[in-house]
This record gives structure tokens, sequence and C-alpha cells, in this order.
């Protein structure tokens, strides 16, 4: 990137608050229904219908400002933003404008070791919108309004980010944020967790910002890096080539990795915001907060300082065992119940459980391998009962069916064989038949020892103790 | 403050409402009035004032989060323009 210019980036996600039914309405918010199947009066904007606020909408943004310890608004208001488009039948989106639910908070992210300490400027309360359907309806535009009412947090930062890999990691943190509040399922394909970028650029050292542009459409982390990536190179190219940058919404095209235009901002206040005589003042007094704060769940960071300290785990497994509350629950479990070694069973977590759920595209939740029966292979491996090795064929066998891992052991004979007379006699016999590599052994070239511990163990089918077998190889060697 | 009659036809489009240009300078007339109205208003004091979201002195009702809605979409269809797949169809809107 052309190093005289600097950018300038702020987000605003919006996360789908995980209700049962939205925000305004006792329409159901479940993803994936038949068309319109839920949306009611309220939500199809039919005469006469009033809205009545979800408590567990205002619960959740409360939560999540608590979280980026942010200002709770003790009275905050919603207005109406003034639009005309199908997808909302009422001519307004219900949104909050001068006083917001949560106000002032912040967010630290982590970019090649340094950590950075982004502002959320505000988050707000409003309902979604429905969705516009433009195939084959003989000219027509078909809206199903399921979607619509459905209650969002609209995250503001503020333009605190500088290159896209700042966005993207600011992205994942509080995307991973509303995970471990419950607040949001997160599911981007679904649309439950989006973003818009707004972007410019300006010489370095400028104090004022230069010209922005919003980006949106953006529904991958993957996206979000490429299109700010795009439009960032659009108009330093703009500006270098004697044009300039012009205020406008931009739509993200995946498909041929390119910004086009999509409708001039100018007119942005024509929303027309006002109070919505419909609504009444939302307070948030102390006991209601009192009560959200008692059940705030530990936060990722919170969770990763103390898995470090008390785990001894190093920083790559404990971002990554924090990375989702169900996992780091998990990971819990299996300590407690198998009683090994914390990184021991970080290991196994983080290792041969991860990369077999991700290959299988599971969830930690979904995991055919329960935390007892892992904890039940990890005991037997920690007491010596199996090798770390033979371990590995027992988790194929776990992942596969049901028995425990004692049965698996049991069943198979896989266990370790400690008795020294048993390996010891392989070991003899190994030496006697591999003269040459003894001699190479001892005139000086110790990579042979390899290949004689190699042996020993295929002979043994992997269930010799592999210190054990290096300790008397070694005195046999000698 | 007096409001010209492109301002009502702007105003009457943002809120897409309907107009006849016989109308649009009685309409003139009055909104500039109520403006007028405002306008005095603005000159009072009104320092130590809350500003006020609603005028009645309530605190907004919460609503359990339960879903309570059945689905009624065969009835408000049969009252929509034009329907297909359980979709409402609308002129085409392009972005």
């Amino acid at each position: 990137m052309n190093s005289q210019w600097e950018t300038v980036i702020g987000l605003e996600i919006h996360a789908q608050l995980a209700t049962q039914s939205k925000i305004f309405s006792g329409a159901s918010t479940a993803y994936g229904a038949e068309p319109n199947t839920q949306a009611c009066a309220v939500d199809l904007g039919f005469p006469g219908v009033l809205p009545v606020l979800n408590e567990e909408a205002v619960r959740m943004a409360v939560v999540f400002g608590m979280a980026i310890e942010a200002h709770i608004a003790p009275y905050s208001v919603f207005a109406r933003k003034n639009y005309f488009y199908p997808d909302l039948p009422k001519g307004y989106q219900i949104s909050q404008m001068d006083l917001p639910i949560v106000g002032n908070g912040h967010l630290d992210i982590d970019v090649d070791g340094v950590t950075k300490r982004i502002g959320v400027t505000r988050a707000h309360l409003e309902e979604d919108a429905g969705k516009s359907l433009h195939a084959n309806f003989h000219g027509l535009t078909g809206i199903d309004l399921n979607r619509a009412g459905t209650p969002l947090l609209e995250i503001v930062s503020e333009p605190e980010m500088s290159s896209a890999k700042e966005a993207v990691a600011y992205m994942r943190k509080m995307h991973e944020l509303v995970r471990y509040l419950g607040i949001c399922d997160g599911n981007m394909q679904e649309g439950s967790f989006r973003c818009d970028a707004n972007v410019s650029v300006r010489p370095k050292g400028q104090q004022e910002f230069g010209t922005r542009t919003e980006l949106k459409n953006i529904n991958s982390f993957k996206f979000v890096e490429k299109a700010i990536n795009h439009e960032v190179e659009r108009q330093i190219e703009l500006i270098e080539s004697g044009g300039v940058v012009v205020q406008e919404t931009r739509l993200y095209d995946s498909d041929k990795d390119e910004t086009r235009s999509m409708r001039s901002k100018e007119e942005a206040n024509d929303y027309r915001y006002f109070p919505d005589p419909d609504l009444l003042p939302v307070l948030i007094d102390e006991d209601f907060k009192a009560q959200i704060k008692a059940q705030l769940p530990e936060l990722p960071q919170a969770k990763k300082q103390r898995f470090k300290a008390d785990y001894s785990l190093d920083e790559e497994s404990a971002t990554i065992l924090t990375s989702s509350r169900q996992l780091a629950d998990y990971f819990e479990a299996v300590v407690k119940e198998s009683g090994c070694e914390a990184r021991i069973c970080a290991n196994w977590v983080t290792g041969d459980l991860l990369a077999a759920l991700n290959k299988a595209g599971l969830e930690i939740t979904d995991s055919p391998v329960s935390h007892e029966r892992l904890a039940g292979l990890l005991k037997r491996i920690s007491d010596d009962t199996i090798s770390g090795k033979i371990g590995k064929q027992v988790f194929e066998e776990l992942w596969q069916g049901t028995a425990t891992a004692d049965e698996i052991i049991e069943a198979k004979g896989l266990k370790q064989i400690t008795d020294t007379g048993a390996i010891e006699a392989i070991i003899d016999k190994i030496i006697a038949d591999n003269q040459d590599q003894v001699e190479q052994y001892r005139s000086g070239k110790d990579k042979v020892f390899g290949f004689f511990v190699g042996q020993v163990m295929k002979e043994m089918q992997g269930k010799a103790n592999p210190g054990e077998v290096n300790k008397m190889l070694k005195a046999k060697l000698q | 403050m007096s409001l010209t009659a492109d301002d009502v036809k702007k105003i009457a489009h943002l809120a897409r409402l309907g107009i006849e240009e016989q109308d649009v300078a009685s309409y003139a007339k009055d909104l500039s009035g109520m403006l007028d109205l405002m306008t005095r208003m603005s000159d009072l004091d009104t320092d130590g004032v809350e500003p006020m979201a609603h005028p009645m002195d309530q605190a907004q009702r919460l609503r359990a989060d339960r879903v309570t809605e059945q689905d009624n979409r065969e009835k408000f269809q049969a009252i929509a323009p034009q329907v297909e797949a359980g979709l409402y169809l609308v002129p085409k809107v392009i972005e």
C-alpha cells in the first residue's frame, strides 16, 4: 500500500439479538420459516397496531454494554427513521438516534502481537427489515417479512482502525464477544452478524478526515478485509489521478472483488428522525443493572488470562480454547474430570479433537466425543496404561463409536507393556538382527537410534512405553 | 420562517404524499405559520427544563420474550394486491 496515505476505518456491526420473539411483536424470530409465516400485523405495519418492547432485547443490549465497559443510559428513547422501502411496510424503521441505550465503551484488539483499544461510540436497539427477492416474479419484487422486526443491536465504532487487518480483528473480537454473552448466534451465512465499513484515506499526518464511503453487504471476515483493501486502493488511485471521493454507499461484490456505487448518501439527513410517539422512554434503574451484572459471564479476555495463569497455558492455546465459551467449558470439564495436567488436556482438545471437528464441520457442542469420554482416554495416557501414540488410535475409536476408552483398550488389547522382561527380549532380538546399525550407532551415528526405537515399537505394535524403550535401548547399545 | 412552494413539494415527496398543485400555496402558508409558532417557542427561556421525549411522563412497559403470534399469512395475503409463493409482490425495487 502507498505509504503516503493513511487509512481510517470505522465499522457498524449489526448483531441480531437471540430472542425468541421480535423486538416489538410476539412473532417468532426463528430462521428459515416459510416466507411471511412469522410476520404479524405489527411487523406488516397495519394501521392501529402498537409496538411493545421486548424485555429480553433490552436486557441483551445492557449485557453488551457492560461487557464493553460502556455507559448504560438510564433513559433512552426510540426514534423513527423514515424511509420508504417495501422491506419495512410502516414507512419507517424504529431505531434510536439521540439517546441510544449503550454509550461510550471500548474493545481491545490484538494485531501482530500489539494490543490496540478501539472505541465503541454507541450501540443502539432497532428492528431489522424484511428481505427483498428479485428472482423471477414477472418483473416484480417478492417480499418476505419474516425478518422484519427481528431485534438488532447496531454497534458503532469510532473511526480508529487504520488497516483492513485491524478491522477484521475488531470484527472477529466483536463476533466472539456477542456469542460469549449469548446475545447473538453469530451466524454470518444467515445474516445474524453483518457489518458496514466506513472507509476514508488521508495524507499521512493530516488531522482532518478524508471523505468517506460506506461499504455495505459484508457478511464474512474474508470479505471485510478484501472489500476494505479494494476500496482503499480505489480511493487512493482516484485522488492521485486528480479525482475526488464522493460520499456514497458502495456495495461489495464478492464475485468480482470490487465495490460499486449503490446510492448517494448526500440526502442522509432526510431520514427525518423523530421520537416515536408509540413508545415511551426506556428507563433502566440500578436494580435492573445490578441483576444483569450478577449474571454476566466471565468475558473472553478475563478467561484467557485465567487460563494462562491457572493452567499454565501458552498464549496460543489459551486464545484457541477461549475463542468460544462452549469450547472453554469443554476444556475445563476435561481437566476436572480427568485430573490430568491441563497442558496435556489442552493439547488434545486443540489438537486431535479440534482437527476432527473441523474436518467433520462440527461445533464443539456437537462433538461425538463427550468431555467424559475424552477425559477417560487422557486418564489412561497419564497413568501409563497406554502410550500417547496408542491414545490417538483410541481417540479414533472414541470418535467413531460410543465405547469408553477403557472398553476400547480392553477389547483391542492395547494396554501398554510394562513388563520390562518382554521389552528386553525384543530389544535383544532387534540388536542381534541388526548388527550393522549397532556398529553405526556405536561409531557415533546417533541418528540410528531412532531406527531402533522404531523397530521395537513396530515389534510391540506400539504398546511399549516409549520412555522405557528409550532408556533400555540406550543401556543396551552402550 | 417562510416556506417556498418547492420546499412544500420536497417535504411532500419525502413523506410520499400526493398533493395537488393548486393546494401548494395554502400548505406553504399553513406550514410557515406552524414554523413561526415554533420560532416563538424557541424564544422562551428553557434553561433547566428537561427535554421531553413523550408527552406522558411514564416509562416504557416491557413485554416478556414469548412467541404469542400465530401464522396468519393466509388472512393477511387475502387482502394483498399480489402474492406469489408466499411472498408479497411489489413493483420492482432496484438498489
